[in-house]
């Protein structure tokens, strides 16, 4: 096949919608969606703020399988406020993942895959969703004894706030060049700390940091992956199948303490600056 | 939140430390010090304004880099020291931080692994059986709270002006909701979750406790012995229990009780 047939045949996994993503990385037999849309669960929350609420709360659960093995889609709408996390839809995947947890422990394990497309905490129901998320990184790692805890990020909306930090507890992160993850928003940042802090239209500076490609350059994130399903799918398949291990990105303390050292605190930091400090003490390169 | 180097979390920290040296090797915003509460071994940890800070936008109190990792490192270290323990050290963290940094140094360096290193640590700690207790003492804001205190087993807030639980401060919630900060102080009247203060937090269902006692009240011998009694009864009332069951669909999260009743009718097909 030409290249020019491969890009022709390609599917883009960005431009998809939260539940077509879960449809296409699932094996065609046996998917299951639990409470979708028909059950009516929405936001309590938006109603009272005149924001039309939306009948999956912008969070779908899916169950299935990838190759042999059983695994649980919980994916984030980006299309629906921004991919923020409200009380429903931080129940919907807290609450997947308990029940995930509650079979591993019972002999009968069952693979979570975030798909990560999130602002973090809906502030229209703010304490909801922080402690959703609360709840949420409790699961992840208590999971992780058990197999691995898959993140993806891929665009168009990024991973950002507290489940930035879900993000950073995932066994394996699989990103996009367009995916962006930080803890803070640049629009935060830039509210918080001034335009010469950070200026938030400044694109090619924010994906020079936060982007896919950064990320797993300073071994942030595992796999570089292209926008294209078969791909995803792919990496995804292979990445089901690992044994639980220890994760360095958050164990590795003294690593990451090493590395501090060594960062000038005032001086502006580049994709260049970040890239050496982590290959000198973290072995990324 | 009192002047120049100091906070509530500092003050409460020293309070019901007996005012105890904190431990060597952790940076001046990570003060960690093991003494006891009730007559067990526990670690108290809290991060306090360090105006020398390295990293000039972690000064003020917020979770930063090098609060992060911190952390991590005391909450690995107390893990690791009662691995073979009968009596697990208890884990108290003092809670005021008035936000996570914010910072371009900081995203570029991983702010959020850094967090991430740090919320597993309590968790981790918890799993393993250490009773943890969190003491709101002043601000419990976002990624800080994420980071610092939010993975206790249980919960026990102060009350009054300065007890602030929330997700962003007014003005980026007001930018990034486009409203106006006034807008976002009347909706923070009305709709629980968006509130800051305490009272609107304990009706969540997210408390174990709420005391009647002010945030400035750290010098105040009876106030800081009732407070040492909550800490104490808190972990009395944690058991054995290693998860956050106690706190989920409590109070006017009943959505979050009807999603997960329903999520586990459906499970298994």
């Amino acid at each position: 096949m030409t290249d020019v047939a491969a890009l022709l045949q390609r599917q883009s996994f960005v431009e998809l919608p939260a539940r077509s993503r879960c449809q296409h990385l699932l094996d065609d037999a046996d998917q299951r969606e639990l409470l979708g849309p028909f059950e009516r669960l929405t936001s309590p929350w938006l109603p009272k703020q005149n924001i039309v609420t939306q009948s999956d709360d912008g969070v779908v659960i899916m169950r299935g399988t990838l190759g042999d093995t059983k695994v649980v889609i919980a994916a984030v709408e980006p299309a629906f406020q921004g991919g923020s996390m409200g009380e429903v839809g931080g129940a919907k995947i807290a609450g997947a993942l308990a029940c995930a947890l509650a079979d591993a422990e019972n002999g009968d394990p069952v693979v979570p895959i975030l798909l990560l497309e999130t602002g973090g905490v809906r502030l229209q129901e703010a304490n909801c969703g922080l402690a959703a998320i609360a709840e949420i990184h409790d699961m992840i790692v208590a999971l992780r004894e058990h197999g691995p805890v898959i993140g993806v990020i891929t665009g168009p909306v990024g991973c950002f706030g507290g489940m930035s930090i879900a993000a950073g507890l995932c066994s394996e992160l699989i990103v996009t060049r367009e995916a962006r993850l930080g803890l803070n928003g640049p629009q935060v940042i830039e509210q918080e700390a001034g335009v010469d802090e950070f200026d938030s239209r400044d694109r090619p500076m924010i994906w020079s940091l936060l982007g896919g490609e950064q990320r797993v350059a300073t071994g942030l994130a595992e796999a570089l992956v292209g926008d294209d399903v078969a791909a995803i799918r792919d990496l995804l398949a292979r990445h089901v199948t690992a044994s639980p291990k220890p994760l360095a990105r958050t164990t590795d303390i003294a690593r990451f303490e090493a590395l501090l050292e060594t960062v000038a605190p005032t001086e502006r930091a580049t994709a260049r600056t970040t890239r050496d400090a982590f290959a000198q003490t973290t072995g990324a390169a | 939140m009192s002047t120049h180097n100091d906070s509530y979390g500092a003050a409460w920290l020293a309070a019901l430390t007996d005012h105890a040296e904190p431990l060597a090797g952790y940076p001046a915003s990570v003060r960690v010090i093991d003494a006891e509460l009730g007559h067990r071994a526990a670690r108290y940890i809290a991060v306090v304004p360090d105006s020398q800070a390295r990293f000039p936008r972690a000064r003020a109190g917020e979770v930063g880099l090098a609060e992060g990792w911190a952390l991590a490192r005391a909450l690995h270290d107390a893990v690791e020291a009662d691995e073979s323990a009968a009596h697990k050290r208890v884990i108290v963290a003092v809670v005021d931080v008035p936000s996570q940094a914010y910072g371009r140094t900081e995203e570029a360096y991983g702010l959020h692994q850094a967090l991430a290193a740090a919320a597993e640590g309590t968790i981790r700690a918890r799993r393993a059986g250490h009773p943890v207790v969190t003491l709101i003492a002043g601000k419990a804001m976002s990624g800080g709270f994420l980071a610092h205190g939010y993975q206790a087993n249980r919960l026990v807030a102060l009350s009054g002006e300065g007890v602030q639980v929330h997700a962003m401060g007014k003005q980026a919630a007001a930018r990034i909701t486009q409203r106006s900060v006034e807008g976002v102080e009347q909706l923070a009247r009305e709709i629980t979750p968006m509130a800051y203060d305490i009272d609107s937090y304990e009706r969540l269902g997210l408390l174990h406790a709420r005391l009647d006692i002010a945030p400035t009240a750290s010098d105040d011998a009876k106030a800081v012995e009732r407070v040492r009694q909550a800490l104490a009864d808190a972990v009395a009332d944690i058991g054995d229990t290693r998860d956050l069951s106690a706190r989920i669909g409590q109070g006017e999260r009943t959505a979050t009780a009807a999603v997960r009743q329903r999520l586990a009718e459906v499970w298994a097909g």
